[in-house]
């Protein structure tokens, strides 16, 4: 037991397209995993699939016991427990940085109007933009959405958050404060799973290294200083290689 | 031109204005309200809705207003369906009009990405509460330009109520050439009457269009 | 079929007089339509002009045709230049010239528009290959503002065979006009012929349209 997500056997499809072959993977609470591999190797559609956004051909997915399955009516019940960071943000344009926060506490969660308030300006206060609450999200700068987008995640409490590749879509001046937030995060014990390219946050970050490769986990590791100095797997190597300059 | 004239007819032109404008501000919240339903059908793919709908828009926006009202005015009587000129003027802009706007709407919709709904259910909302906060919102706004666009050809498409013997604009500047000839005065009248219903609500366009564009995210 | 007086169709020529009748229609529009195509080219490409006279005159010019009904622009050509020139134009003709500069300024528009949303850097990067001002234009510009610019002048059509149902107004015999005089000439032996006549009106208007507004959108899909 521990484990709060677990995934046995799941494929996933588009028509011929085999995206995902037959995944096992538990998350245990307050464990950070670091998903990393080559562009198109399906690992972001597999935390798309954590979260019932995508149809899955087999297996089973479950949130601290509970199936997740998109057609469910209790799917939304899941999902509060899981919160999800987008690479492209996805605030809502038309509402302020505050309104945006509580906008689904108040209206899914149901809790008081003041309360989140009161919490979301806490939370805003600790990414440093307790000052840009009644902005607008085109006023922001990427970095600034992208703190903004995890503060509304969080205030959800849920039990574990995906980070769909966050930093990608970022200056690099912003990848900083971004990946800061999310360190502080994971050192408070919050159960994470990232998908990402920066491997120096990588290494900082994960409990445990999982390398997707076509579809599947080549290779899982705890050694997580082991896997970025000598890993196991001649794909593993391969892939590690194209961010060293020589 | 003789401004006797003129003074002398204001009043008539007045009455033809109001009934105008009445007709054509009924219509238009009809047309807004079937743009929104039709729009959300679409939306959510509602099975027959959904084929019924695609017929109602193609029929509608492929004939003139002129012969839809033709249709509803002088043959449905012949079914036993008779209705008045103000309610056939009114319904007919309205169905015209909602055709276009349903159009209109669809369109600001699904203009919205879809990783907005994505991040709206991974907040653990419904489908219904993400089209009501999420997505209805932005794509309304989207649609402004447009609706606006609906708006004026709607108003405009009112001039040809005077084909069913309604007394708008377009009818008393016909019969008032008739009996008395006074050609000038009466075309004067018609475009600054006109210019006075319509000049408003395009400038009204302009500087809304201009307001949603800026309030358009992006980075 | 007695009943909802569709039968009125099939006596003599009535028939094949709609159909004249919308050949009408459909000529004024076309006739029109081809006028204003060129005329809008100039007139698009003087609205990206770079003289504000000529922008704000254009500008005013669009904003006319925009707010006026183009039934009081058929008045005024048709009765207010009787009056005003004491010159007597024929309805066909007030229609094209109503139609025409209504289309002009529809099809300068959608002309300035299509110019306008070629990004700067296309032009940029062209010269910076090293192409002279007409290459640019006629390799890089002109292909990319045709593939925006034809679909929405296609609709341009339909809204014109829409809108030629007005000239009944003035006085010209085409589809409507038609079917009102074969349904008065019926009245007494097909008393339901106005259902029967005016659906079927109601139908070719759609036949006509409906084909052109579809290719307009299949365009619009294929090249966005």
């Amino acid at each position: 037991m521990g484990d709060l997500v677990r995934v046995k056997h799941l494929h996933k499809e588009y028509g011929r397209n085999v995206v995902l072959k037959s995944i096992d993977l538990s998350v245990k609470r307050g464990e950070v995993v670091v998903v990393i591999g080559p562009s198109g190797c399906g690992k972001s559609t597999f935390l798309r699939c954590l979260n019932g956004l995508e149809e899955i051909q087999g297996g089973v997915i479950t949130v601290d016991g509970l199936p997740v399955e998109p057609d469910k009516k209790d799917i939304t019940k899941i999902r509060q427990k899981i919160g999800m960071v987008f690479q492209s943000y996805e605030l809502f344009p038309h509402k302020t940085v505050l309104e945006n926060v509580i906008l689904s506490p108040v209206k899914v969660q149901k809790r008081y109007k003041d309360d989140a308030i009161r919490e979301a300006l806490v939370l805003l206060d600790k990414v440093g933009l307790a000052d840009k609450k009644d902005y607008y999200p085109r006023q922001l700068s990427g970095g600034q959405k992208q703190r903004v987008a995890i503060v509304r995640a969080l205030l959800m409490h849920p039990e574990v958050l995906l980070f769909d590749e966050v930093t990608a879509a970022l200056d690099p001046e912003m990848v900083h404060e971004v990946l800061q937030t999310m360190l502080d995060l994971a050192r408070s014990g919050s159960t994470m799973i990232i998908v990402t390219h920066e491997m120096a946050f990588a290494k900082a970050v994960a409990d445990r290294i999982v390398f997707f490769d076509e579809g599947e986990i080549v290779e899982e590791t705890s050694d997580v200083r082991g896997f970025f100095e000598n890993p196991s797997t001649e794909r593993a190597r391969r892939f590690l290689k194209t961010f060293a300059y020589e | 031109m003789d401004i006797e004239i003129i003074r002398s007819y204001i009043p008539l032109y007045n009455d033809a204005l109001l009934l105008t404008f009445k007709i054509g501000l009924l219509g238009i919240l009809t047309a807004f309200a079937i743009g929104l339903s039709g729009a959300a059908a679409l939306y959510f793919k509602v099975p027959v809705v959904k084929k019924v709908l695609t017929v109602y828009i193609e029929l509608f926006r492929n004939t003139p207003l002129l012969v839809q009202l033709f249709f509803i005015y002088f043959a449905l009587p012949k079914l036993g369906i008779r209705i008045s000129a103000e309610a056939c003027g009114t319904l007919g802009l309205s169905l015209i009009g909602g055709a276009y706007m349903i159009e209109t709407l669809r369109s600001g919709l699904e203009s919205i990405d879809k990783i907005q709904s994505e991040s709206a259910l991974s907040l653990g909302m419904t489908k219904s509460q993400v089209f009501g906060s999420i997505i209805l919102p932005q794509g309304i706004s989207r649609s402004v330009p447009g609706i606006m666009a609906n708006v004026i050809f709607m108003l405009k498409e009112t001039s040809v109520f005077s084909t069913i013997s309604l007394m708008d604009l377009m009818f008393t500047a016909k019969d008032l050439i008739g009996m008395y000839a006074k050609t000038i005065e009466c075309l004067f009248l018609l475009v600054v009457y006109y210019l006075i219903m319509l000049l408003p609500v395009s400038l009204l366009g302009s500087v809304v269009e201009r307001r949603v564009r800026y309030a358009e995210f992006g980075d | 079929m007695q009943s909802l007086g569709i039968d009125v169709l099939f006596k003599g020529t009535n028939m094949l007089r709609l159909l004249k009748g919308l050949w009408v229609s459909v000529e004024i529009s076309l006739i029109s339509v081809a006028i204003s195509i060129v005329l809008g080219l100039i007139i698009g490409v003087l609205m990206t002009s770079k003289a504000r006279l000529i922008r704000l005159i254009l500008r005013i010019y669009l904003e006319i045709v925009r707010i006026m009904p183009q039934m009081v622009l058929l008045f005024i050509v048709y009765f207010g230049t009787t009056r005003v020139f004491g010159i007597n134009i024929s309805a066909e003709l007030s229609a094209i010239i109503v139609f025409v500069f209504w289309g002009t300024a529809e099809m300068g528009d959608l002309v300035r528009g299509s110019i306008k949303s070629i990004p700067r850097i296309q032009y940029d990067s062209a010269y910076a290959l090293g192409m002279n001002k007409f290459q640019v234009h006629f390799y890089i510009i002109f292909p990319q503002t045709i593939r925006r610019l034809l679909p929405l002048s296609i609709n341009l059509v339909t809204r014109m065979i829409k809108t030629t149902s007005l000239v009944m107004m003035i006085g010209i015999v085409e589809v409507l006009k038609v079917s009102q005089q074969i349904i008065e000439a019926n009245r007494k032996s097909s008393p339901n012929a106005a259902f029967g006549v005016f659906a079927v009106v109601f139908l070719l208007y759609f036949i006509v349209c409906w084909p052109v507004s579809r290719l307009a959108n299949k365009l619009e899909k294929r090249w966005a």
